[in-house]
């Protein structure tokens, strides 16, 4: 079963993210400003706004970047570290 | 192991600018903002207090904080193309947070990761951020862990109660976000009719974006038990039998 839904999900996202974000649009867009247009209100400019060329992309990389240090740096220390001293703890 | 490191690598090394579930700046009207500030103030004041309580309780609950934090900070930024939708949508990641910090602690983790897109990456806003605190953070963490919790009750093994609650927290947190926007903008349509509509039209990208996030909550689950059981003992999800 889980094989198969494996299998269901890979069928589902065949396209690597960089290739359709350009051409697709997110839910936001495609649902929530949609309907928000159509009943009577537009999405407005974001108070700080990075979508501006390239600059978007250079924050989206170093919150990626960023966040994947973080989750990285303390995965280490539970399950890697942490493991360790359990395994011997238990030994004990 | 191998494809969980792939995952992170994935979600680290590949970051997209997204467009996807939070609510836009300035599309709530001004009441409607304040108002869901309002609701949801207290589950985040909640959710510090219960960190506060947990870390002093015991220290190694953040680095699990910081995990789980920056797991969802990633995942509600990551955009997922869903070919039968042609269009991309991100998970939430608060189903997991809240199995594994707890729902307070996981809608803090939701608001930060909510208040970082919107003041640098142009995704949600900073007038809609109570509304996207609530469906996303309170909503979704909440019935993540219900459904987890409920699972459970029923004997569901470790992957499928996570399955289910991945399943839960993303699809209805996207009925939080439809909620609030029918609420706000029905006018003289039918609020059903509206809600209706608008929950329908993310169908089609959120339930493979909803199989996906239960995948992986289930498989995360069952790799920290392998791993370090001693948490998920901790945490009362599972057993000293079943370790």
């Amino acid at each position: 079963m889980k094989r198969f839904l494996l299998a269901v999900l890979f069928m589902l996202l065949p396209l690597p993210a960089s290739a359709a974000a350009s051409k697709w649009p997110g839910v936001d867009e495609a649902v929530v400003e949609k309907f928000a247009a159509q009943l009577g209100r537009t999405a407005r400019e974001p108070y700080l706004n990075t979508d501006q060329g390239d600059l978007l992309l250079f924050v989206f990389a170093l919150a990626g970047g960023g966040g994947g240090f973080i989750m990285g740096y303390y995965w280490h220390k539970v399950f890697i570290v942490k493991q360790d001293l359990c395994l011997k703890d238990g030994e004990d | 192991m191998k494809p969980l490191v792939l995952l992170a690598l994935m979600l680290g090394f590949f970051p997209l600018p997204v467009a996807a579930m939070h609510i836009s700046e300035g599309i709530l009207p001004g009441g409607w903002a304040i108002l869901w500030f309002v609701v949801a103030a207290p589950f985040v004041a909640w959710g510090g207090w219960r960190i506060n309580q947990r870390r002093a309780i015991d220290p190694g609950y953040i680095s699990l904080v910081g995990i789980f934090g920056a797991a969802v900070f990633v995942f509600s930024c990551f955009p997922l193309p869903v070919p039968v939708a042609g269009s991309t949508a991100h998970p939430a990641g608060t189903g997991l947070s809240a199995i594994l910090l707890g729902g307070p602690a996981s809608v803090v983790v939701a608001f930060i990761s909510l208040l970082l897109q919107a003041l640098f990456l142009a995704h949600g806003g900073l007038t809609t951020l109570g509304g996207n605190t609530f469906s996303m953070g309170v909503v979704g963490s909440f019935s993540g862990l219900a459904a987890f919790k409920l699972a459970r009750l029923c004997q569901g093994n470790l992957f499928w109660s996570g399955f289910a609650a991945g399943v839960a927290s993303d699809l209805l947190t996207y009925l939080g976000t439809a909620t609030e926007m029918a609420l706000a903008l029905h006018g003289n349509t039918p609020l059903l009719t509206v809600l209706g509509q608008i929950y329908l039209a993310f169908m089609p990208t959120q339930v493979p974006i909803s199989i996906l996030e239960g995948v992986i909550i289930g498989g995360m689950l069952v790799y920290v038990r392998k791993h370090r059981p001693d948490i998920l003992c901790k945490l009362k999800i599972i057993t000293a039998e079943e370790r």
